[in-house]
């Protein structure tokens, strides 16, 4: 007989971060630790070092046959040419010939190589510090003798924190992910709930034992160590109806009205052209929020205009004619991206970011500018700026977008200007929200709620507080009736949107926009459909 | 001993990049000469056979590479690497 029968359901609390729910192997991520090995005879070091090299070329070799795209396999192809090269290998082998541990050696040999990729001017050239930190843990690793860890799909992912370029890279079919770290609405959080991976944090993944049985269940943010039959039961039929929902969220054709029969529009926030296989635009007002960050992440190299472009064409081709609103790069201290953010920033939410951060590398933004102005002939393309803080940031933006629109015109390029927005999520540009030339607004709650409150919202503790208060939604109506007396449009486009029972509280600030996860969409319509009308 | 030099203008759009260093080495490394690159006609050089070396050059866009190769094959070893460098690397990243 099974000897899991006779153990008994053990039952853990967290916070939820994504809902729905899974059932599956545990499987707990480590992270990697490079202590200091035991330094042994020279020859010994040396075989050592080369083994983990060999192994390191193998592994590489092996994972550039299964990536299946480009990029990722010009990583690999980069790092197991790295790996071929003398030149790189020959110093570490000299070391250990001094005296020097392989561990040691390998590290003092390629951290100056790094070091020089991250000094480089050219933004490209930067980006390729992390693939040569990538090669220098793989070799680590192997030398301390750990391997790596795959993860097949149908698992419960444990983890202290993962970065969301591992977050994409991972097949989340039928998984789901369990963190100590992060917090509902970190960013890792937000592409949880955007592709429907079922999500909780604040849990002590320590006393979660490797290969245990777990059901995680999204919506009550607990896990369930060894469930017993009835849970099962219950797991198969919740399941089924989370089916259902979603079948029935992405079968609806708006327009969405409310109880009193005003109508309100609801666009869908996403990070790419992923989200959008399988949803029908009829059934939305087009894209709220696209976020280009993501397009920057976890590759090769910078994406060039021309791929921007053709990323950009085609979520306007999927609206077909509906308003599609592209974020500039917010990119920064949470949101790295490797050869333009700087890391260790002491408050990285206070930094150089969004807005600050692209006009310090006006050479990265001056080509999505220009990606931009040209995929706004193929459609109803907006561009948002994020982290305004001031006037003159925008106005910067703008001639900066005049600028690419006239020399792509000189360029004999087809190109149309698009209106330019300001992203409202810093609390002195909501308070001053007259002396901005935007032609429309988009509240970002997230960021908007932890500034005003001077709260992370990555700190589980104080997750009381980082919450929308009476003062949030004062300043969210101040900039609304501040716009609609311009008759610009105000939309919101944070994760307070795509909670239901915040729906009526923006309603009462007078929002008719709100852009929400596409895992959302069916709730928060539901809520608008009941919504009376404002109290007067 | 069979001595030849070339030059070529290099259009890539992110200059001597990962992928196009990758490409390079690669093919520079099936011929038997010695192979070196440099940015101006009297070096300084480096082995055209190491990434490492070839992508320290850090040569960006609109960079004329120029090539010396000594050995049985250098003339075919450079007309190859001239004709990848003026192929954009082939694949236009």
């Amino acid at each position: 007989m099974d000897d899991r029968a006779h153990r008994a359901a053990r039952r853990i609390q967290g916070r939820s971060a994504a809902p729905g729910v899974a059932l599956g192997p545990l499987v707990r991520l480590a992270l990697a630790k490079h202590g200091a090995r035991e330094h042994q005879s020279v020859a010994e070091e040396h075989r050592a070092l080369g083994d983990a090299l060999a192994a390191s070329q193998a592994a590489l070799a092996l994972l550039a046959g299964e990536a299946g795209d480009a990029d990722a396999e010009a990583i690999l192809a980069f790092q197991v040419a790295l790996l071929e090269d003398d030149n790189l290998t020959a110093p570490a082998f000299a070391l250990i010939a001094r005296g020097e541990a392989a561990n040691r050696a390998w590290s003092a040999t390629i951290d100056p190589e790094i070091v020089s990729y991250e000094e480089a001017s050219d933004p490209h050239f930067r980006a390729r510090a992390s693939d040569l930190r990538d090669l220098r843990d793989r070799v680590l690793r192997n030398l301390a003798g750990e391997t790596d860890q795959i993860v097949p799909p149908g698992v419960i992912v444990a983890a202290d924190d993962i970065p969301p370029s591992m977050f994409l890279a991972t097949d989340w079919r039928d998984g789901g992910l369990v963190l100590r770290r992060g917090s509902p609405s970190s960013h890792v959080a937000i592409l949880a709930r955007s592709r429907g991976v079922p999500m909780i944090v604040d849990v002590d993944v320590d006393r979660l034992e490797d290969g245990s049985d777990v059901l995680l269940d999204g919506d009550a943010g607990t896990l369930v160590v060894d469930p017993d039959a009835e849970m099962r039961a219950i797991f198969c039929q919740r399941r089924a109806e989370q089916t259902k929902v979603r079948q029935a969220a992405a079968a609806f054709k708006g327009p969405v009205l409310t109880a009193s029969g005003e109508r309100v529009r609801v666009m869908i926030n996403v990070t790419g052209l992923a989200e959008l296989r399988g949803l029908d635009p009829a059934g939305v007002d087009g894209i709220g929020l696209m976020r280009t960050e993501f397009l920057f992440q976890g590759r090769e190299n910078l994406p060039t205009e021309e791929e921007q472009f053709q990323i950009y064409k085609r979520l306007l081709e999927w609206a077909a004619g509906k308003p599609v609103t592209i974020r500039t790069l917010d990119a920064g201290g949470d949101k790295p991206i490797a050869g333009l953010t700087r890391s260790g920033d002491l408050n990285p939410f206070l930094g150089v970011r969004g807005v600050r951060l692209s006009l310090r590398h006006l050479d990265v933004f001056r080509e999505q500018l220009r990606a931009l102005a040209r995929a706004a002939v193929m459609g109803n393309l907006k561009v948002m700026i994020p982290m305004v803080t001031v006037p003159e940031e925008l106005d910067r933006c703008r001639a900066l977008l005049a600028e690419a629109v006239e020399e792509l015109r000189q360029e004999r390029q087809e190109i149309q200007m698009p209106p330019l927005g300001m992203m409202v999520e810093v609390p002195v540009a909501a308070l001053s929200i007259e002396d901005f030339n935007a032609d429309f607004f988009s509240i970002g709650s997230n960021d908007l709620i932890q500034y005003m409150a001077a709260a992370s919202r990555d700190e589980p503790q104080l997750a009381d507080l980082a919450r929308p208060s009476r003062a949030v939604f004062n300043l969210i109506g101040h900039v609304v009736k501040y716009a609609d007396s311009l008759g610009r449009e105000t939309s919101l486009c944070g994760d307070l949107a795509s909670d239901p029972e915040q729906v009526a509280a923006l309603l009462d600030q007078g929002l008719r926009t709100l852009s929400v996860h596409p895992g959302a969409l069916g709730a928060v319509r539901a809520a608008i459909a009941r919504y009376p009308g404002a109290v007067a | 001993m069979n001595k030849h030099q070339a030059s070529v203008l290099m259009r890539h759009e992110v200059g001597l990049h990962a992928r196009p260093s990758v490409k390079l080495t690669k093919l520079a490394k099936a011929f038997g000469s010695r192979i070196d690159l440099g940015l101006s006609p009297d070096g300084p050089w480096v082995d055209a056979k190491s990434i490492v070396k070839v992508m320290a050059t850090k040569a960006p866009k609109d960079t004329r590479i120029y090539f010396r190769a000594e050995g049985s094959d250098a003339k075919a070893a450079l007309e190859a690497l001239v004709t990848l460098v003026d192929g954009d690397f082939q694949d236009g990243r």
